[in-house]
């Protein structure tokens, strides 16, 4: 028998068909829907008379553009209510669950899935979002998908997918003070760029990676998909395993021994073989920050800009293109530097983890008074889990203020844009121009720096205080 | 969807050389309210080609009449980031039918060709000369032959060979999609979903 990859694996057990001379027919065990992605797809079904096949294989919940605070009033945007309006309807009419703003499974829809149990491992599971790559930290195929292909796994449960390449990227050793899996994620992807994973799925493994728990393992796998890979994946082990019990669509009683039996075979096999490999030290990684526009232009806090002499042509320029759009310089100091916004929550680093991490921080201390902050979590559950342990009053005795779940300013398609010019320290996942609104600067990070700018004002390591 | 059949395109292309063009820039997160696929034409790259005032941006190549044509020409690692499939209705509603460049991100790739926008993969060096010939002549024309996988710069006669997944060129070719070929398969994902 050939050796097989924890990959090769579940792709293999999910194609229903290859076509000839063309992409494989996977099956989808777990669609999640938003309110943006899938309109047009619901309203493609109704053009072509079709209807959704597996109604009960798929969830939704609006995210991207929901207001943060006051989610019990009407939605003040019109065309950001509209669409929240057409998928409580869309799902209404095809019988599909719906977790609708304000109530207790409402949430960011990659945050909601693993916290009910939806995720689990060896499952093929699709979003029209890219960050659905965060669930393959249960060791389970998960991937972004066009509108057009929601439409096709509405109808079919299924999708057309030609067969990516296999990557494996390894991490060992122990990590550093102040090393979060925010920090292995910026890491990777400035060694392999923001292409370096394209055409490529990705194993991450090695001793650091196993020592992570589940939610610092969804941080790694939701940014896989910012080396251009078009996902990330963890081999499931008794950490997975801990996690996924007792939730609630997590399988019970004789299901549970069955299906953990089956996650057991879950990991590549030891002579199998990736298209390519990376293996990194963990001892040589530090809390990173982006100084650019892209999530590749990462590095250790305590550097410096890196300068343009080696780039030449349209690589020269486009770099030269980053750096003043950030106001930035080649051979800048990161380390204090102004900053005007913090924001922490979002598919990346919105989980209860995240929040503990930030508010131990800032505990004790006091927001600076230049920084405005929004703290968002990334679902009701996480917003409730947050209260009942205290947190909110550590962070309000700092001078922070808890908001309500939603994506928020990762992408600003509701009211938290970052003013022009703002540089914000955002746990979130990209930095792209614009991406927290027009002209806003973005600053990735993890939720530690961005406590440590927080409280400072400034850029600041947060190891000076650990 | 329904988009118009692609076989041969002789056209002048637009340049856009610039590297990692992601898809908020293509088309930013606020323009996602829509819930039809019409219209985003005209907020295809928003940001780089209007200011705060929506007054044009008169030096981005969009902006420039001198620069016309149904090919749009990019820098390596075009379509990175969200797989937000506006941004190829964005591009396909302007009026662009092929997107040329020497690397794309996987899911803009896709979502382009499930909606009839042929991505056209060539080698850097020759992205370079494609750039050179807009840069020489602007009305520079560029032949698209997606049957014989051919990509060549009229003025000078070179060409670059493509690739395509068969099937993906059948589509285009005929103007199918996906869901045609899937809803015909509803015997064989039971008998899948019965395993």
């Amino acid at each position: 028998m050939n050796a097989k990859t924890l990959f090769d694996k579940i792709w293999d057990a999910h194609v229903v068909k290859e076509v000839e001379g063309g992409p494989s027919v996977l099956y989808i065990d777990r669609h999640l829907i938003h309110e943006v992605t899938s309109p047009v797809a619901f309203l493609g079904l109704e053009t072509r008379g079709l209807t959704v096949l597996r109604p009960e294989k798929t969830i939704a919940t609006p995210d991207h553009n929901v207001p943060t605070i006051d989610q019990h009033l009407s939605i003040k945007d019109e065309l950001s209510r509209h669409q929240v309006e057409m998928l409580k309807n869309n799902c209404a009419k095809y019988g599909i669950v719906h977790h609708g703003l304000g109530s207790d499974g409402h949430g960011v829809v990659h945050i909601i899935g693993p916290e009910m149990g939806i995720t689990q491992p060896g499952m093929t599971i699709v979003c029209g979002d890219s960050h659905t790559s965060t669930h393959g930290a249960f060791g389970a195929i998960a991937f972004g998908i066009g509108t057009s292909e929601v439409e096709m796994v509405l109808a079919s449960q299924c999708i057309m997918q030609p067969k990516p390449k296999k990557m494996l990227i390894s991490v060992n050793g122990k990590l550093n003070k102040g090393v979060t899996a925010k920090d292995i994620a910026l890491y990777v992807i400035a060694q392999i760029s923001t292409s370096g994973g394209t055409g490529h799925f990705v194993e991450f493994a090695g001793t650091a990676i196993e020592s992570l728990s589940m939610e610092g393992r969804m941080t790694l796998c939701n940014m896989s998909i910012e080396c251009g890979a078009r996902g990330g994946m963890i081999a499931p082990d008794q950490t997975t395993f801990d996690y996924v019990k007792g939730r609630q669509f997590a399988p019970k009683g004789e299901d549970w021994d069955k299906a953990l039996a089956y996650w057991k075979t879950l990991k590549s096999d030891a002579d199998a073989v990736f298209d390519a490999e990376y293996v990194y030290d963990a001892a040589n990684i530090e809390p990173m920050i982006t100084f650019g526009t892209n999530p590749g232009m990462g590095m250790g806090i305590s550097q410096y800009v890196p300068n343009s002499d080696k780039l030449t042509g349209n690589d020269k320029l486009t770099y030269e293109k980053s750096l003043k759009y950030m106001g930035y310089t080649e051979g800048d100091k990161m380390v204090g530097k102004q900053i005007d916004y913090v924001f922490v929550g979002s598919c990346t680093n919105g989980r209860i983890e995240d929040f503990r991490a930030f508010a131990a921080f800032v505990k004790g201390k006091k927001k600076a008074d230049n920084v405005t902050a929004w703290i968002v979590p990334g679902s009701r559950a996480v917003e409730k889990q947050i209260i009942a342990e205290g947190l909110v009053e550590i962070l309000n005795e700092a001078g922070f203020e808890l908001r309500q779940p939603g994506c928020s300013a990762c992408l600003a398609m509701n009211d938290d844009k970052i003013p022009e010019g703002k540089y914000s320290v955002s746990t979130s996942n990209r930095n792209f121009e614009g991406r927290q609104g027009p002209g806003a600067r973005t600053l990735l990070a993890s939720p530690l720096t961005a406590a440590a700018a927080a409280v400072t004002g400034r850029i600041t390591d947060p190891r000076e205080f650990l | 969807m329904a988009y118009d059949k692609f076989t041969t395109l002789t056209s002048p292309a637009v340049p856009l050389p610039i590297e990692n063009i992601d898809t908020d820039q293509i088309i930013p997160a606020r323009f996602l309210k829509a819930v039809e696929r019409k219209g985003f034409g005209d907020n295809l790259f928003r940001d780089w080609r209007y200011d705060k005032s929506n007054q044009p941006i008169v030096d981005f190549p969009l902006n420039k009449a001198k620069y016309s044509g149904k090919i749009l020409v990019g820098g390596k690692n075009f379509g990175s980031g969200s797989s937000r499939e506006h941004a190829a209705w964005a591009i396909y509603d302007y009026g662009f039918r092929v997107v040329v460049s020497s690397f794309f991100a996987d899911i803009f790739q896709g979502n382009a060709l499930n909606n009839g926008i042929l991505p056209v993969v060539v080698s850097p060096e020759f992205l370079e000369k494609i750039f050179a010939a807009i840069e020489a002549d602007n009305n520079s024309q560029f032949e698209v032959d997606l049957q014989n996988q051919k990509f060549t710069i009229c003025a000078t006669g070179e060409s670059a060979d493509f690739t395509i997944n068969p099937y993906k060129k059948h589509c285009l070719t005929h103007g199918l999609d996906d869901i045609d070929y899937l809803v015909n398969m509803k015997e064989e994902i039971a008998a899948f979903e019965a395993k």
